[in-house]
């Protein structure tokens, strides 16, 4: 039983991870770069539907929507203004511009919405309590049920988005060759700016149940899930829509293992500990593609 | 390969401009705030570090509220002096706290109020004690802050001190439970808490049911320690945490149908005021504390109601500590007979002459606080339990 | 590769001759401020960290710029050379050891020990490439973190002892070293500018001889095409592994010189941020550019510093600087604009063919 528990924990928490994942994934496997500023879209997004529910007194899913809208915003924003002008002068350059726009969000939150954490409500409260099964031996919280459920059909969503429309298409033939792209009449920007469109309207979602299974919010909240996240993301295979998926489930579920079977204090060395030792016998993540070079 | 030198060399130049700049009006900024008052009234300078923007900012930002009240009060009615308090950023970093303390030195600072955080407040601290400057702290609450230093005093009870009466007060209220705790490992506040509670049980010959940690108050899950306390089977759970973390554990405990008795110390109050905290979660929570801010006692009434017109929020211990911390300089300066002439020197030898030598004081965060010689204040911690959204006397 | 201009300095003795102008001049012109008593107190107490700053940056040059591999996890040697060096330094403080007896040898013990380090962590880590190489290097920066959480030592009359448990039985007399997640408490703080000069000059020494070696060149050739280096029978691992290596102990040798400037040193500070905010000098000062690394490195520290009028509003202006000058130094456009002013201002002869610069990814 407690082994239930801790399985439905590691699941639970790992579809966080897993959609804060996908959104580093589509942007990494297009634009080639490390968005660190992604953890923060997460933050901006609770914000967003807290202050939805809480101070215009919103209904839940019309906050969530609303928080889409902005991070929707926010993200082709950021692309526009700070990562666009760097375009193809390689990654490094593009990845300091991103943790620049992460201090920044960081710290225009703070001069927001105060440096006091706030409880956030979650968008499942109207449930009522937790599923208890085996006579409260095993308790189930609506959280994790929809985080799971809601993680996988983001994933159906995003395969079926980049396999069957054109848009996903064009995204993914931007991901393969950015010249022959353009080359086949594709616009580029536009098709770049459409994936941080939808990579930051995930952060949004990925940010309201973050914070509706672990409610304290802050400025900062979003920037240890964005790396375990990116962990993720690699983990799977960066650029790979599944391996995210997979990638976040299992970092999820190892941390709440290691926590619960081998060491709570050393929980974040096991999930790195297991990352180096799956990296090293699968260099490019478990569902990555294999890199040939080219001399 | 020129064109990028000429670019890089008008950089180079640039950035040498601006170190000396900073250099010059550094050097300079002391003397023209002394110049810069219009009358010829002596002016204490009174310097803060903590942390006002990152993580932990809200403690610094309490601090500094609480503190900014006391010094208007004082200026109000002191004739001979006037008090001016200044707040520099830490972002609770040790070499941070260290830069700002630098910042506050050209400023010309004579007291130092601070730091908020313990890693920050035992970097200045070595800093005041080779400079002779005096030195209190409202919040940072480690032994390693005051050890060796005879400049160095608390106005919050010591950790150990904390974990000590922790582990009294649940012996004596729960001699059979089954025990356990929950802390954050990387924190020294949290870690300095856990240590002297567990060696107190130990004492006693009490073991631990499980102690389970986690690496960091970002931390978003809690889930697999809560399961360790169920599954050991522990009644009571020891949170020497922050309020942030304790309110995700309070939920995820809640959701799992784990109902022990939480028992908390300083770091949890505040939880009550959370902006959308759910204070039935609460509920049963027993912590130690200085400071009740629903108390009947007229003069904490009357520091909560100044502190909510000005902020329009409840203080928090915090703000309560930066508020006597700031009384407390002020009356040991007193006492000690100082004038705002002396150096920092001749203030620091008197003051902490004062404040030793059956200096006493009553405020909102305790009655008749007394120091001695190593620094640590004499002041019980108050067990409070959480009823109906309050504290209340067990 | 060796091109000798009109002047008959390659520009690896050019950059070179920059680097330690760079140095030895800022350590004069601050000297001589200081003892005129013209520096305020708060470029004062920056002077040793900016050093360390320096000394971090120039070092990961050597892996991110000149051996083209991006590390996010320097800040961790740096945690083994500063506690390495607290503990060794300590010890010979319980001795009676004179202060520069003990800095320097507390500097060549934490060298080492990041630098052993280094190479074991360099084993593994550099069989991979671009940004898996980076995660695992962040996972390891994350992992010595949090191991130092958990590390208690201490000395006494029974000698020195270390632990993963709090109570592990120093007497009373004993003095501690480290205390888990305190960290490491009383530590003497005997770092110093002068020192910090010395390092400065050593971590220079270091880097640009390497740069101008055989060896550096062959790191280079492997960070400019892999494949073809290897058909030429440049055995790449090697030649990365000693980058990494050399590079690991110079960021130990920064540790030592940063946490013996302290009276406490968090193991939470050589964290994430901190690999971040060495990397940033890095990018800044412009890849395998060593003197560039010192400008940012010092630029970068004083900064924050500087803006502290802005009060409430410093870091948010502190990231919005850094973000227009990464564009305005990177972007295409506003790099060729500002070439063209300066071909029309500043005429000299004509450019060298100027190297890839940001190319290394």
């Amino acid at each position: 039983m407690i082994f239930l528990t801790n399985l439905i924990n590691g699941l639970s928490l790992g579809s966080v991870y897993a959609i804060i994942a996908l959104g580093y994934t589509m942007v990494y496997g297009i634009s080639k770069m490390l968005n660190f500023a992604h953890g923060d879209v997460i933050m901006v997004g609770a914000y967003i539907s807290f202050c939805g529910t809480s101070y215009l007194g919103l209904p839940a899913w019309v906050s969530v929507v609303l928080a889409m809208a902005v991070c929707t915003a926010l993200g082709i924003i950021i692309e526009g203004l700070a990562y666009r002008p760097l375009r193809g002068t390689g990654s490094l350059a593009v990845l300091i511009t991103a943790i620049g726009v992460s201090y920044f969000l960081q710290n225009a939150a703070l001069l927001i919405w105060g440096s006091a954490p706030k409880v956030f409500t979650s968008v499942f409260s109207g449930m009522g309590s937790s599923i208890r099964l085996f006579d409260g031996g095993l308790t189930v919280t609506w959280e994790a049920v929809f985080t799971l459920l809601i993680a996988i059909l983001i994933m159906i969503l995003m395969t079926m988005f980049t396999t069957r429309t054109k848009m996903g298409k064009a995204m993914r033939a931007v991901s393969e060759d950015n010249g022959a792209a353009r080359l086949m009449g594709i616009n580029v920007n536009s098709t770049i700016s459409m994936t941080f469109a939808i990579g930051s309207a995930l952060a949004a979602v990925a940010g309201v149940l973050l914070c509706s299974a672990y409610p304290a919010l802050m400025p900062t909240t979003g920037a240890m899930p964005g790396i375990k996240a990116f962990t993720a993301a690699v983990f799977g295979g960066i650029g790979s829509i599944p391996g995210a998926m997979l990638g976040g489930i299992l970092i999820g579920v190892i941390e709440v293992f290691g926590r619960a079977y081998i060491s709570t204090e050393l929980s974040d060395t096991i999930v790195f500990g297991v990352l180096i030792i799956v990296l090293l016998v699968k260099p490019t993540g478990l569902l990555g593609k294999k890199i040939t070079e080219k001399v | 390969m020129k064109k990028e030198f000429m670019k890089k060399f008008a950089v180079v130049m640039l950035s040498l401009v601006m170190v000396f700049a900073m250099a010059a009006c550094g050097g300079s900024s002391g003397g023209s705030s002394d110049s810069g008052s219009e009358s010829a009234e002596a002016v204490l300078y009174v310097g803060a570090t903590g942390p006002l923007t990152g993580g932990a900012s809200f403690y610094g930002n309490a601090v500094k509220q609480g503190a900014m009240i006391a010094a208007e009060e004082i200026n109000a009615s002191e004739t001979e002096f006037r008090i001016e308090f200044r707040m520099e950023d830490d972002e609770a970093d040790g070499e941070k706290a260290v830069n700002a303390y630098h910042v506050l030195q050209d400023w010309g600072v004579q007291v130092v109020l601070g730091s908020v955080t313990t890693g920050s407040c035992v970097a200045v601290a070595g800093e005041t004690f080779e400079d002779r400057v005096f030195e209190i702290t409202p919040s940072a609450s480690s032994s390693d802050v005051t050890n060796g230093k005879d400049n160095v005093f608390q106005v919050c009870f010591t950790d150990p001190n904390q974990g000590k009466t922790a582990a009294n007060t649940i012996l004596e209220l729960y001699p059979d439970a089954k025990v356990a705790a929950i802390y954050n490992n990387s924190d020294p506040y949290s870690t300095g808490i856990f240590n002297a509670f567990k060696a107190e049980m130990e004492a006693n010959g009490k073991e631990l049911v499980e102690a389970a940690t986690y690496p960091d108050d970002t931390n978003a899950d809690y889930s697999a320690q809560l399961t360790a306390c169920k599954s050991a089977g522990a009644d009571v759970v020891l949170l020497p945490i922050y309020y942030t973390p304790a309110s995700v554990i309070l939920k995820q405990a809640a959701d799992m149908g784990y109902e022990p008795t939480f028992f908390g110390l300083d770091g949890l109050d505040g939880i009550l005021d959370m902006e959308g905290f759910d204070t039935s979660l609460a509920e049963g929570v027993m912590l130690m504390t200085p400071f009740n801010p629903w108390s009947d006692d007229a003069k904490v009434a009357e520091f909560v109601k100044k502190y909510q017109d000005a902020y329009g929020e409840l203080p928090n211990q915090f703000a309560a500590d930066g508020y006597d911390t700031m009384y407390v300089i002020y009356e040991t300066f007193k006492a000690a007979g100082c004038t705002t002439d002396m150096s920092n020197e001749e203030i620091c030898d008197a003051m902490v002459a004062a404040i030793t030598g059956g200096f006493s004081y009553d405020g909102v965060t305790g009655e008749g606080m007394t120091w001695s010689t190593d620094g640590t204040v004499s002041k019980d911690p108050v067990v409070v339990v959480i009823k109906d959204g309050q504290y209340q006397d067990r | 590769m060796k091109k000798i201009t009109s002047k008959g300095l390659s520009p690896y003795r050019k950059n070179e001759i920059i680097s330690y102008g760079i140095a030895i001049l800022g350590f004069a012109v601050i000297s001589v401020l200081r003892s005129l008593g013209m520096v305020s107190s708060s470029l004062q107490g920056q002077l040793v960290p900016i050093c360390a700053y320096v000394i971090m940056a120039v070092s990961l040059n050597l892996v991110v710029g000149i051996s083209g591999e991006l590390s996010l996890g320097h800040a961790g040697f740096m945690s083994v050379g500063a506690y390495t060096g607290i503990v060794v330094s300590g010890i010979m403080g319980t001795m009676g050891a004179a202060d520069p007896v003990r800095f320097f040898a507390a500097v060549i013990a934490g060298a080492l020990a990041a630098g052993v380090a280094g190479f074991l962590i360099g084993i593994p880590v550099l069989r991979l490439r671009g940004d898996y190489l980076a995660i695992v290097t962040l996972a390891f920066g994350e992992i010595i973190k949090n191991i130092m959480n958990i590390v208690y030592a201490g000395i006494d009359e029974n000698g020195f002892h270390i632990s993963t448990k709090s109570d592990y039985g120093l007497s009373a007399e004993g003095r501690m070293l480290l205390n888990g997640p305190m960290g490491a408490t009383q530590v003497d703080r005997i770092s110093t500018f002068f020192y910090g000069f010395i390092l400065v000059m050593v971590t220079l020494f270091v880097v640009q001889n390497i740069l101008n070696s055989r060896q550096g060149r062959a790191i280079m050739a492997c960070r400019d095409n892999r494949i073809a280096s290897e058909s030429i029978g440049l055995n790449v691992m090697k030649n990365k592994l000693m980058a990494f290596t050399v590079s690991s102990a110079l960021a130990g040798m920064g540790g030592v010189l940063f946490g013996l400037n302290y009276s406490t040193l968090l193991p939470i500070k050589f964290n994430f941020n901190t690999s971040i905010l060495i990397l940033v000098f890095v990018v800044l000062g412009g890849l395998g550019n060593i003197w560039g690394s010192m400008i940012a490195a010092i630029v970068l520290t004083v900064l924050p510093e500087a803006l502290r009028q802005f009060a409430d509003y410093r870091m948010l202006v502190y990231a919005v600087v850094l973000i227009v000058v990464m564009i305005a130094t990177y972007n295409p456009a506003i790099r060729s604009r500002v070439s063209a002013f300066a071909e029309k201002y500043l005429r000299r002869k004509k450019p060298d063919a100027a190297p890839a610069e940001g190319g290394a990814d």
